[in-house]
């Protein structure tokens, strides 16, 4: 076995333990911590892929951004999730064979003698100096413009339903203006007794 | 890649859309409530301008954009404009109802723009990718739409199974689609189709990744067995929404049918034939026979959807130009008598108040001779009376399955649209031989009561004359 191939089966054999932790663990603040080490499990394997620039976004904008965004609300959701699991053991026997059934399926399917090196031969090495970030913009500024904008407008519509289900004016909460508060004036806050000194 | 303005003057209705959707969005920041009237007409607009320069400006041949990732062709103009028909009077309906609400937003009209983009990049996707995310753009709109109303639990929890479940059916679909790819290397709809053609029904894998796409598909359209969402999301929506998801999407629906299964896929015919075979017949018989059941008429219109669909379904899997030429009549029709559906139940609905109840059809005839009768035409051509639209729109598609040799389908679809009667014409009983319950005033405004006629007298007419849109449908597919 050559190192490479035992980083491969490493790394995956880790990211596969973390997804099953991920659905099976109690706690849902680890299992947030498990899809981190499942996306950092996966991005290593991307870079064995040599897909760098793809690898480090994984972690830069999934492990950084996404997931902990992710905790914060697993954390100040304070989620009692024991209703959820009711009947777990009751439909584990139905839920079981049909995984069963459909994984074995998928490898008769999609099985080596498919999919296999000698079907899909690994492509070639690049050398060092090779850019996949440069390849990757390219496509993406030309073949790729139209999905590109699409996928923006996506972005665009979650923003503005974010904020059309989440802001609302409450009348109960106490604002702060600071537009008036820098022009207050002395009159209005400051009076000036004039007292007899006693 | 952008070769030359010319070819980029092809979008040209989807970036005016899109332009004045942001213009919408960001000037209605600035209005208050009392000139919210600004953006509906405004949106009216620029729906009616976009139908124009999809019409008028653009050119009669078939063109290409970005690299054949976005076509340009006879049907996607005729679903186009049907959409944006459809999608001005959804707007009609919706303001009377939002306004008695106090839900009168404007987001409420972006989100819709954005979900019309989206029927739009669908219908001229001639790529896999570029198609699904036509998809997520109009459900991402839909989604937030149907949380509209945040005040309503109700309308909160169809929210959520719509979003869970139509994002498990967006896996699905792209899954199948990676598989395709996987197989073929391509993306764009000629490339694979080639690529298909070459490979053949021999390879598994094609087939295991049809497989997912038509799971993906089917739950998006609502055929049975992925049909879960339809009668609750229905239900829980306020009607306005309701109104929205049940009539466009459904001809974007039917686009992305087209493109993917007879377009990209065309070679595995025999595959996706058989598959949709089982889903035609389900839905059929659960659309018609659960339909019976139900006491409130939302839900009964999601039962008939999902009996519509199986008819629709059913033109395409006749793999005939007549069977889709069939299938894109029916889904038209479908669109514009779900609208009038819909749309008498706003009529009937005030604030506080839904009509969305079998009992408040009681006695319309007394209150309303004329809705009664409006309602009358929508419910016998959903049931597929002649000389009522409904009626051609089946009539075309049974007569196209009968072509193709497939007498015995046809025949269960007849009895099942038998079955369906029944609940169509209950209701005409329940308006015109029962005492009414309700006594109210029918207080619309004069343009919704004007819309809603024009959309019954729609479906009278091209009942009568069944022969103009069927020309534009044989048209479009040439």
């Amino acid at each position: 076995m050559s190192f490479e191939l035992f980083v491969f089966y490493l790394f995956a054999a880790i990211m596969l333990f973390a997804a099953f932790r991920v659905i099976t663990v109690r706690n849902p603040v680890h299992a947030a911590l498990f899809l981190v080490l499942a996306f950092a499990s996966s991005s290593a394997l991307w870079l064995l892929l040599e897909a760098e620039f793809l690898a480090i976004t994984l972690i830069l904008v999934y492990v950084g951004a996404v997931l902990v965004l992710f905790l914060f609300v697993v954390m100040m959701l304070d989620i009692n999730l024991t209703p959820l699991r009711e009947g777990f053991i009751r439909y584990l026997p139905v839920a079981v064979l049909i995984a069963i059934v459909m994984v074995a399926q998928m490898v008769m399917v999609l099985g080596p003698q498919r999919f296999g090196l000698d079907q899909m031969p690994a492509p070639p090495r690049q050398p060092a100096t090779y850019s996949n970030t440069e390849e990757l913009g390219l496509l993406l500024y030309t073949e790729y413009l139209y999905p590109f904008e699409i996928a923006a407008l996506i972005l665009l519509v979650a923003i503005i339903a974010a904020i059309a289900l989440t802001m609302r004016k409450r009348p109960e909460t106490k604002y702060q203006n600071p537009g008036e508060q820098v022009t207050v004036k002395k009159q209005e806050r400051l009076r000036i007794v004039k007292m007899d000194s006693e | 890649m952008i070769n030359s303005f010319q070819e980029l003057s092809i979008l040209l209705p989807e970036i005016f859309l899109l332009g004045m959707a942001c213009l919408i969005l960001v000037l209605d920041l600035f209005l208050s409530q009392r000139l919210r009237a600004v953006t509906f007409w405004l949106t009216q607009l620029s729906l009616l301008v976009t139908l124009f320069l999809s019409l008028k400006l653009l050119p009669d041949a078939t063109a290409f954009a970005f690299g054949e990732s976005f076509i340009h062709d006879p049907m996607s103009v005729l679903l186009k404009a049907a959409i944006y028909i459809i999608i001005a009077a959804v707007f009609f309906y919706s303001r009377a109802y939002l306004h008695e609400r106090n839900m009168h937003k404007g987001e409420y009209y972006v989100l819709g723009l954005f979900a019309v983009l989206g029927m739009m990049i669908m219908v001229s996707a001639y790529s896999l990718l570029v198609l699904y995310l036509g998809l997520e753009l109009l459900s991402l709109s839909l989604y937030a739409m149907v949380a509209f109303n945040r005040d309503s639990a109700q309308a909160s929890e169809a929210a959520m199974k719509y979003f869970v479940l139509g994002a498990l059916a967006s896996g699905m679909l792209l899954y199948g689609i990676s598989m395709i790819y996987g197989v073929t290397g391509e993306l764009g709809i000629p490339a694979v189709s080639a690529a298909v053609a070459e490979t053949g029904r021999d390879n598994i894998v094609l087939v295991f990744g049809l497989c997912f796409v038509m799971v993906g598909l089917a739950f998006k359209l609502g055929a049975v067995p992925f049909h879960m969402w339809v009668p609750d999301v229905y239900q829980g929506a306020p009607t306005a929404v309701t109104l929205f998801i049940g009539t466009a999407p459904k001809i974007a629906g039917f686009a992305m049918m087209m493109r993917v299964l007879v377009d990209s896929l065309g070679a595995l015919q025999a595959d996706w034939q058989a598959m949709l075979v089982v889903l035609v017949i389900l839905s059929l018989a659960i659309g018609n026979i659960i339909a019976i059941a139900q006491t409130n008429l939302k839900r009964m219109l999601a039962y008939s959807t999902i009996a519509h669909v199986g008819f629709i379904l059913m033109g395409i899997l006749t793999g005939s130009a007549t069977g889709y030429s069939a299938a894109m009549f029916y889904s038209i029709v479908y669109a514009l008598m779900t609208l009038g559906g819909f749309g008498m139940i706003i009529l009937l609905s005030r604030n506080g108040f839904e009509a969305d109840r079998l009992d408040d059809f009681k006695g319309l005839n007394e209150r309303s001779p004329w809705f009664a009768f409006m309602m009358l035409i929508f419910m016998f051509s959903m049931a597929g009376v002649p000389p009522l639209v409904g009626f051609h729109a089946k009539l075309a598609v049974l007569s196209a399955v009968v072509e193709t040799g497939m007498v015995w389908l046809a025949v269960v679809a007849v009895l099942f649209s038998v079955i369906g009667a029944f609940y169509y014409l209950r209701i005409i009983k329940l308006m015109y031989f029962d005492p009414a319950e309700q006594r109210e005033q029918i207080n619309k405004s004069f343009d919704f009561k004007l819309v809603l006629s024009a959309n019954g007298l729609a479906v009278l007419g091209f009942g009568l004359y069944p022969g103009l849109l069927m020309a534009w449908c044989i048209a479009a597919l040439v």
